[in-house]
């Protein structure tokens, strides 16, 4: 007895201490702030779907493309903004693509979809060999592509380090001058070198912007293109190089704007609804089961902090369905006490010391605890698997609920009990310990 | 145990509701959200009084979108839904309301529709079937444990009478759901599946309780080499655990009644469906599945 004595006492400063903790990480820049998601705090979600195709090294064309949309959105000063990439239908084998673009507090989406969306697509590429000859026997008004022409571009924006405007010196015509980094401007004079003569066409985002003949090899890295711009779209050409060019296309194939205010009632809604769950719960417990009760309902507060903490330091984004997720398993988080009260109720109708009945409720019930909380790990892991984004969080919440709450109801709520009970044949016969142990209708005569 | 014993009226009672739910979802089929047709949801905010919604539709039939709904959210918000809009669409028609606040535009292309609706159905049929493994797993023991002369249903069994409840508890509330679809408008949507599954993991944890108490007492009876009926040990378990499994609901039915009542709009389809499948859930755990069981011996011994 003594030993549990000194265990709760250690309990109950670790989750004094952990609840200080998530008290003072509330404040304002705060290190461990909770993490809500757009549906609770507004903002405005976009998922693209890149085509990957014609890359070889898909991995790192994504990771290029999560970088450059990165950079795009930090211009823009968004606080907080969260870009992912996700490899959709791992499962159903045609692995897809996906950009997740997060944009807390952005509510306009046309603005959202420029910021992102119209970064150009700028490809330099050869003709194909025998593409005139292709291109005069086929039927006019036959749709050619230009992979019909042309040859697969070797050279893309990706190599740009700088682009600018600039001025034709003769006819005042805007330019727009490209500088390569390093590697580009080895690949450039790769290419001018040994196709000397023939066309390089200057493609941006699948239109031929020019087709100039090479005319000597450049190195330098640097070239000029011209397409009849007006000083303007120069301008927004030479803008949008310069925050970077995509190494693969990318179509929008999904949006998403959540309104602030909307996700504030949300908010509050869902952490009203766990208050009001929670006090429900706790009058429940206490009512029916007593003392046992009230330990059940104190292990269930340390659920509840030590949930929390875990939610702050990993992060877990909260959403409405995760606190939704949470919610429930502060309902299941009980459950373990009651299987183990119930039984521990039977062992006292059969007679036996109210420790003898605590251990053995303890013990008979665990089996089916153990068994009903993997069954809900298991959804927990394949729903977190096979889910979206939103899908995710709830599993999440639920999963780290589950496991959260076989330490609380079953090890924390043990220590403090067996820390109360009586163990001397003095306190089992006093009427008031056999009525607080007691629970339900039952009272032992 | 008259659970037991009168176990024909609890089957002919599911069956009633499986018929009907069936005959709902084959009627009037699944009144699908974006999330798995793919369009825009458009959720816009009067400040003082909204229109009527005549007007609202009126309104949107002249800007030729093809077929629409409007749904009244709360008291001042529309829910519009609405084929795929692109951003000019989205924008024109926000002005043609009037210009309200936009609470929320949600455009989902075709492609992650059918995608999601693809994933769903294999999360489902995956959780299912992961439970199925584990239950045989965890009830490996109860046929190899018996007491000379007496047979006891091999652990599939304990398995199979497992997926009966589950499709019991899935299938239900989507027909309820169904039906509130077609007169209600409630929509199926990603939180309606995420719900199921939910409801999937909570009817195995409640009929684990019951069916762990089964595997209990057999092995007490092994034991003690006490020759008893299946059926009486399968009565007697569901005695025990009677008050266990309805007050395990009844604390998730306590903190979901609360998420249903004060919690935020998004969530209250979503609990509601969860309190159904967990009422259904714990009477299937007592009615349904452990009946079952000894329907699974009945037949196994008449068929040696």
């Amino acid at each position: 007895m003594r030993k549990h004595v000194i265990w709760s006492l250690i309990l109950i400063i670790i989750f004094i201490i952990l609840g200080y903790f998530l008290v003072r990480q509330e404040r304002l820049g705060a290190l461990y702030p909770f993490r809500f998601g757009l549906d609770l705090v507004g903002g405005t979600e976009l998922v693209y779907q890149a085509d990957t195709s014609d890359v070889e090294d898909v991995s790192g064309a994504m990771d290029t493309l999560k970088e450059v949309i990165e950079r795009r959105v930090n211009i823009f000063g968004v606080s907080e903004p969260l870009v992912q990439t996700e490899s959709a239908g791992i499962i159903s084998g045609n692995a897809l693509e996906r950009l997740i673009v997060e944009l807390p507090g952005v509510k306009d989406i046309e603005l959202a979809k420029q910021l992102i969306g119209e970064t150009p697509i700028l490809e330099f590429r050869l003709e194909k060999p025998g593409a005139e000859e292709f291109v005069s026997t086929i039927a006019s008004g036959t749709p050619v592509t230009l992979d019909d022409i042309f040859l697969p571009a070797t050279l893309t924006g990706q190599y740009l380090s700088h682009a600018q405007v600039e001025f034709d010196p003769n006819t005042g015509i805007p330019l727009v001058a490209l500088e390569f980094d390093s590697e580009g401007a080895d690949l450039f004079a790769q290419i001018t070198k040994d196709n000397i003569g023939k066309p390089l066409a200057v493609i941006l985002d699948g239109a031929i912007l020019s087709s100039p003949v090479i005319q000597s090899e450049i190195t330098g890295g640097k070239a000029q293109i011209s397409g009849n711009f007006t000083a303007e779209e120069a301008k927004a050409l030479v803008r949008n190089l310069n925050y970077g060019a995509l190494p693969v296309p990318i179509t929008l194939i999904t949006s998403q704007t959540i309104g602030a205010s909307l996700g504030d009632v949300a908010l509050h809604a869902g952490a009203r609804a766990g208050l009001i769950g929670f006090l429900a719960l706790v009058l429940f417990l206490i009512i029916w089961y007593r003392l046992p009760g009230f330990i059940a309902s104190i292990a269930l507060i340390s659920y509840i902090v030590l949930s929390l903490v875990i939610f702050k330091m990993i992060p877990v984004t909260l959403t409405a369905a995760g606190l939704a997720g949470f919610i429930l398993s502060i309902g299941m988080a009980v459950d373990a006490n009651v299987l183990i009260f119930e039984r521990t109720k039977e062992e006292l109708k059969k007679g036996k010391s109210i420790s003898d009945s605590l251990h053995e409720g303890f013990r008979r019930a665990w089996l089916s605890i153990r068994d009903s909380n993997i069954s809900s790990i298991i959804t927990a892991i394949v729903l977190f698997w096979l889910g979206t984004s939103a899908v995710k969080g709830f599993a999440l919440t639920l999963g780290i609920g589950v496991l959260i709450s076989m330490f609380t109801a079953i090890t924390v709520s043990r220590t403090f009990l067996f820390a109360i009970a009586p163990n001397s044949p003095a306190g089992e016969k006093s009427k008031l310990k056999i009525f607080l142990f007691s629970n339900g209708l039952h009272v032992r005569n | 145990m008259y659970v037991i014993k009168y176990r024909k009226i609890w089957f002919v009672l599911s069956g009633v509701l499986l018929t009907l739910s069936f005959w709902a979802i084959f009627t009037y089929g699944f009144n699908l959200s974006v999330d798995f047709k793919g369009g825009t949801l458009t959720e816009a905010s009067y400040q003082n009084e909204r229109p009527s919604l005549e007007l609202i539709t009126s309104k949107l039939q002249n800007l030729n979108l093809g077929g629409f709904s409007v749904r009244p959210s709360g008291d001042f918000n529309y829910i519009i839904r609405t084929r795929e809009l692109s951003t000019e669409e989205g924008s024109a028609l926000v002005q043609t309301l009037g210009s309200p606040v936009v609470e929320r535009q949600n455009s989902i292309g075709p492609i992650a529709g059918a995608e999601l609706q693809n994933k769903a159905i294999k999360a489902i049929l995956v959780v299912v079937f992961m439970i199925v493994l584990f239950i045989t797993f965890a009830f490996r023991k109860v046929s190899a444990s018996l007491p000379r002369g007496t047979r006891g249903v091999s652990s599939w069994k304990y398995g199979l009478a497992t997926i009966v409840a589950l499709a019991h508890d899935v299938i239900i509330p989507t027909g309820i759901f169904v039906l509130l679809g077609h007169f209600m408008g409630v929509e199926i949507d990603l939180l309606f599946i995420t719900g199921l599954l939910a409801i999937l993991g909570y009817s195995v944890h409640d009929t684990i309780v019951v069916f762990d108490r089964v595997r209990e007492n057999l092995s007490i009876n092994t034991e003690k080499n006490i020759k008893e009926d299946f059926e009486t040990t399968v009565g007697k378990s569901v005695t025990q655990t009677f008050g266990r499994s309805i007050n395990t609901s009844l604390t998730i039915f306590i903190t979901l009644l609360a998420l249903y009542l004060v919690g935020s709009h998004a969530t209250k389809d979503f609990s509601l469906l969860l309190i159904i499948g967990i009422i259904i859930g714990t009477y299937s755990s007592i009615f349904v599945a452990s009946p079952l069981l000894v329907t699974f011996y009945k037949l196994q011994r008449t068929s040696k």
